[in-house]
């Protein structure tokens, strides 16, 4: 089995005083494709956020290429996240920027390549997305598709270790969403990238992933490969996997205290 | 008890926010200056640094000046105007170009200046970077291990301190001409004249405390604008109450360092 790039080891986020992820634990392993799991609300996106130190956890410690994210200098937190790539929900470009300006940006900040070299870089990294006739198009002109490939293609500007998917095939059609998922398998097979995919459309994750964790009101209820998955016996992995409409999630929402609260109601 | 309480504790509660908004406001200015040099001067900050500035330089500064001309115009036109028929009654028409130049130079160059610099960039900056917040692009460079301050603040902050101070010379110039051609075309007052006026009561001090004003008035709009726009929260309408919260704030803040300015310069002799 190989290394683990990233080890997180016990760590809890509290927001407003409640634990939005308990004590959680989780190795990614060089190399692997892992999707994270989970609904809405489940601590997976803050998971994300916590693994390329966007936010503090207030407990526990995250082992990130080999240093503790909480331990971290700013030159090393700097370091670090030069060497992890980062595709964000909504593709996160920047709107007053071209989008091989995007895409040049963090070569321009880290790198002293001359701009000839960088403009041939921007082109490949392009051409790996599907995206090289678009380079001086703005954001504004482009699909949502097109944004988070664009999005991709300024993630592996620096040709990172680690690539962070935030929900990579949301809102996108499922044309769309396939082609980003084949992106995804191609960077992990060519590049040897270790991928982590924070995701709750199962369709995809099933396509790209070598593993698979379900997160759950902020702690792991299962870690497997995609047949473990699919062959689980848990009701809650069986409802969220097959999107079966009776289960545990849903009897959750039903015992709320509706009639309580109904009753509770002053007239 | 619970009379005298409650009040006490609203106004601890406001006391302790406020001082908690001026830390961030002055935090964030510490490391604005703190990585300007590394952002225009270490050798990839040029790559970026400059054509940043360059680029916020005309999008403050060179754009406004058509407005903040107008408006300084305007205001030199009415105090010449407001001035004339009390002066008139003492038979001193011929000191409106004082009392204008005075006003202007002084005071009301750099503040209205100011102002409309906060309706017009700070408004602007505050919106954007409330805009770039929600739409995870802050995120985004952080992730890229690339600083917002040293990339977003620092540009807009040096660009508004130094437009301002060259706004606050055009404005100058406009109030005393809208001055000068009111007085020329109501109250029959020589444009020479007023010009040789002009120039005899004018000091160097007059001139030079105004553009100290217009500087630190430039970088105070930036810095709240930059601030309150950072720190958005709750989407679109977080946009909408930052940019109105810059606005209200910004003014209240110019007016309130315009009096200790006032105050010290006084207290000087200046």
């Amino acid at each position: 089995m190989s290394e683990p790039v990233i080890r997180v080891m016990e760590v809890t986020k509290i927001y407003d005083g409640r634990a939005v992820l308990d004590k959680v634990c989780l190795d990614v392993r060089q190399g692997e494709t892992l999707a994270i799991l989970g609904g809405s609300g489940s601590g997976k996106s803050t998971l994300l956020r916590l693994m390329i130190g966007n936010i503090p956890y207030d407990g526990g410690d995250i082992i990130g290429l080999g240093k503790s994210l909480g331990g971290m200098s700013d030159g090393e937190m700097a370091d670090y996240r030069r060497s992890i790539g980062v595709l964000f929900q909504s593709g996160a470009l920047f709107n007053s920027m071209s989008v091989a300006d995007n895409v040049a940006l963090p070569m321009r900040e880290h790198t002293d390549l001359p701009e000839e070299t960088i403009e041939i870089v921007v082109t490949m990294k392009l051409e790996q997305v599907g995206l090289r006739e678009h380079a001086r198009k703005m954001p504004s002109q482009l699909s949502g598709g097109m944004k988070k490939r664009a999005g991709l293609a300024r993630a592996i500007a620096l040709d990172p270790k680690i690539l962070f998917y935030d929900e990579p095939s949301a809102g996108l059609d499922p044309v769309t969403s396939a082609e980003i998922d084949q992106l995804i398998i191609d960077l992990n097979r060519k590049l040897g990238v270790t991928s982590v995919v924070v995701t709750h459309e199962m369709d995809s994750a099933f396509r790209i992933a070598d593993r698979m964790v379900l997160l759950d009101r902020g702690k792991f209820i299962v870690s497997g490969t995609p047949k473990e998955m699919k062959e689980s016996s848990d009701p809650l992995v069986r409802q969220f996997v097959y999107g079966l409409t009776e289960g545990p999630l849903t009897d959750r929402r039903r015992t709320g205290g509706y009639e309580d609260e109904l009753l509770g109601v002053n007239l | 008890m619970r009379l005298i309480i409650g009040p006490i504790t609203a106004a601890v509660g406001a006391a302790a926010r406020s001082l908690e908004f001026m830390g961030g406001v002055g935090y964030l200015m510490r490391d604005a200056l703190g990585s300007a040099r590394r952002a225009l001067f270490s050798k990839r900050g040029r790559r970026l640094g400059w054509s940043n500035l360059w680029e916020q330089m005309e999008r403050v500064g060179v754009k406004s000046i058509p407005i903040v001309s107008l408006v300084l115009f305007c205001i030199g036109s009415i105090l010449a105007l407001q001035m004339a028929p009390t002066l008139r009654d003492f038979g001193l028409v011929v000191a409106i170009p004082d009392i204008v130049s005075i006003a202007v130079f002084r005071e009301l160059g750099p503040l209205v200046s100011a102002i409309v610099l906060t309706g017009f960039a700070g408004a602007s900056i505050a919106a954007e970077m409330g805009t770039m917040v929600v739409s995870e692009e802050i995120e985004a460079l952080e992730a890229h291990a690339i600083s917002p301050i040293r990339l977003l603040v620092v540009p807009r902050m040096l660009a508004t301190t130094v437009m301002m101070v060259c706004i606050a010379v055009v404005g100058d110039l406009m109030g005393v001409l809208g001055g000068m051609l009111v007085s020329r075309w109501f109250l029959d007052l020589d444009c020479l004249l007023y010009i040789r006026r002009t120039f005899d009561i004018l000091k160097l001090q007059d001139f030079v405390t105004g553009l100290v004003k217009a500087g630190v008035f430039g970088a105070l709009i930036s810095t709240l604008a930059c601030y309150l726009g950072l720190g958005v929260s709750g989407g679109a309408q977080g946009v909408g109450v930052a940019t109105t919260r810059t606005v209200v704030l910004t003014i209240v803040a110019l007016i309130a360092v315009d009096l200790l300015f006032t105050a010290v310069f006084f207290f000087l002799g200046l």
